[in-house]
């Protein structure tokens, strides 16, 4: 309350009183919101979790009552796990697609960061020929959509014979430019070059230096990145769903064939929509809080 | 450009330092150091290439080289299985553009396009302005309007599938309850459009709104107080102080959304269990067609990499436009000069 602060000295203890008393009134800026605004806010996350407990309710019901009515009940009712039992013991392979996913998800996140804090390092630290003009060309291709070049890259994945293999979708994530512009962004600001300036003295090379500098200031970034390649990762349906083939299948592209083969019974499909949301909600619940402050902290500077 | 071949390292001082020390030591050791020093400046020379190296080999292997090769693929008869055939000029572009199902998936991306993005920056600054409050627990809201983010697209499809089944979905069930004729989901065009793109608004409103907030934070309060102290009330405050100051975050959800809007697929793919965009393609997008002419029947990877290029170049028109509306507002006076 600086603004009441100043009034106090020029006018008095009770013209700031009078002043904060007005700000509080007409919605001042540091007061407790009033109970409509919760109101809505509630509601808004009704509408947001909605849908996640509708699946729940349906995965946990079975295929009568589901024709039935489309609200069976509203609390879940006891077949889920027998549901997802029955989806995961299937033949589209559900178990193997969940290992799979997790596989994906994690080898892509932990090398986009390793290659991104790499280049990030390099582009927000060091000074090198064409530097400029590299940082310039990152920046430009994540206007554009990678997507389009599916048609090459399947060519390219058929000539290798890695059609069907979980390397055509693992080989073309471990790197993203968002990546790499995302932790030179940070390091740029993270980074003091006193830092690394006492590591040169002490002898270490460039590559010791990124080693016992760089990577341990990013960590925080490091993290939101992770975070991010994961999510993406997990969800990411389109080129999968080109390459994939058989039994190395990732979570989206099961759920497809599910829909596929399933589609008369709703309970089985949301069992398996219910699979593929809860480890992503597990790892939401322990760090929603740092994909929170990523998003927030990207929209700043981004 | 920056950087001459003489210019210092950006960490000062450093080989300059090992050569005082050369100088002052006894012959024997005096070779040693040199190559000391040749090394570190050969470190300070080359590492950082090296360290870039990584992301360029392999931005290049799966990300420009098949953007540019979709060009060569696309003045060419091309086949799934039969691989390179003849050099056709631009005739995959003219068959593209002479199919009715170009049109078709032009209009509905736009259509869809249109249904997902305008309601969901409304929505998403509304919900970030509630959120901008001094809340109790603020982490909790602030998560839970992010839990749609994490459920893949093609789950959230399947969800909304039920949703807006068309016989005993949930809407229709609602909207028979409550004495209303049934929204014939799949075989209207706008109600499929408006059913997608509600998906579409499910997952990204929240993201959005949080970005919308952090944007809202780094408006100096000092705006805000002077408007209090003017006697400007809440709604003239978010009018006339906060939708102006948000504008050039208005301006990056909008293009962010473009590239990614334009190239939707997963949502209408997953509509039906068809997966073709209905029965007379009434909500295939370009992505879908170009799904369908490169791995549907007719196996034909030229006539898909067309509709690539093409789509590419939408975007990258749409992306001019925008950047010629960011400039223009850039011009005509910035955030302050709105209020009449």
């Amino acid at each position: 309350m600086q603004s009441t602060a100043a009034i106090e000295q020029l006018a008095g203890k009770g013209a700031a009183r009078a002043a904060r008393r007005r700000m509080k009134g007409g919605g001042g800026l540091d007061a407790r919101p009033r109970w409509w605004n919760y109101l809505v806010l509630a509601l808004v996350l009704g509408v947001a979790a909605f849908p996640v407990y509708y699946a729940l309710l349906l995965a946990s019901s079975d295929a009568g009552s589901i024709a039935r009515n489309p609200i069976p009940s509203l609390l879940p009712q006891g077949n889920l796990v027998a549901n997802i039992r029955e989806v995961i013991t299937s033949d589209i392979g559900f178990w193997s697609a969940t290992v799979n996913s997790v596989l994906v998800a994690t080898v892509t996140s932990l090398s986009v960061v390793f290659f991104a804090t790499l280049a990030g390092f390099a582009f927000s630290k060091l000074r090198f020929r064409a530097r400029r003009g590299l940082l310039v060309f990152v920046i430009a291709t994540m206007a554009v959509p990678v997507q389009l070049g599916v048609i090459p890259l399947f060519i390219i994945m058929a000539r290798l014979d890695w059609v069907g293999e979980l390397k055509a979708v693992i080989v073309p994530g471990l790197v993203t430019a968002f990546g790499v512009f995302w932790m030179t962004q940070y390091l740029d600001d993270a980074l003091p070059f006193e830092l690394i300036e006492a590591a040169r003295v002490d002898g270490c090379s460039l590559l010791q230096t990124y080693w016992n500098v760089a990577l341990p200031a990013s960590r925080g970034a490091g993290a939101m990145l992770f975070l991010f390649t994961f999510v993406g990762s997990w969800t990411t349906f389109f080129w999968p769903f080109i390459i994939l083939r058989g039994d190395s299948l990732t979570l989206p592209v099961a759920l497809q064939q599910l829909q596929a083969s399933y589609f008369k019974d709703y309970s089985l499909i949301m069992s398996g929509v219910v699979v593929s949301v809860i480890p992503l909600l597990l790892l939401f619940i322990v760090a929603g809080r740092q994909l929170v402050g990523g998003i927030m902290a990207g929209a700043v500077k981004g | 450009m920056d950087g001459g071949r003489h210019r210092p390292s950006t960490v000062p001082g450093l080989s300059e330092r090992n050569h005082v020390s050369t100088s002052t030591r006894p012959a024997a050791t005096e070779r040693g150091a040199r190559r000391r020093a040749r090394l570190a400046r050969f470190d300070v020379r080359v590492t950082p290439y090296l360290l870039i190296s990584p992301f360029f080999l392999l931005f290049f292997l799966v990300g420009l080289f098949p953007m540019l090769y979709t060009a060569w693929v696309s003045l060419h008869d091309w086949d799934l299985i039969r691989g390179q055939g003849d050099f056709v000029g631009l005739d995959n572009f003219a068959f593209v553009l002479g199919t009715e199902s170009f049109y078709k998936a032009l209009r509905n991306t736009f259509s869809i396009f249109l249904l997902s993005s305008v309601p969901q920056v409304v929505a998403a600054i509304l919900i970030a302005y509630m959120l901008d409050a001094n809340l109790r627990a603020k982490t909790f809201w602030r998560m839970g309007v992010l839990v749609p983010y994490i459920v893949a697209p093609v789950a959230v499809a399947l969800i909304f599938a039920k949703i807006f089944a068309d016989d005993s979905g949930l809407v229709n069930n609602l909207l028979l309850g409550v004495g209303l004729p049934a929204v014939e989901w799949h075989s209207d065009a706008l109600a499929s459009h408006i059913a997608i793109a509600t998906m579409v608004n499910f997952r990204w409103t929240g993201y959005n709104a949080l970005i919308f907030l952090a944007a809202m934070q780094a408006i100096p309060r000092e705006i805000y107080e002077a408007a209090i102290i003017d006697g400007t009330g809440r709604m003239r405050r978010f009018w006339h102080v906060t939708v102006p100051m948000l504008r050039p975050t208005i301006i990056f959800v909008v293009i962010t959304s473009t590239i990614g809007g334009l190239q939707i697929f997963d949502e209408p793919r997953m509509f039906d269990t068809g997966g073709q965009g209905g029965a007379s393609r009434q909500w295939m997008t370009m992505t879908m067609y170009l799904y369908e002419l490169g791995w549907g029947p007719q196996l034909a990877f030229g006539r898909a990499s067309a509709v690539a290029w093409l789509l590419f170049l939408i975007i990258v028109a749409i992306g001019i436009v925008n950047f010629l509306i960011t400039r223009r507002i850039a011009h005509s006076g910035g955030p302050t000069k709105t209020s009449r």
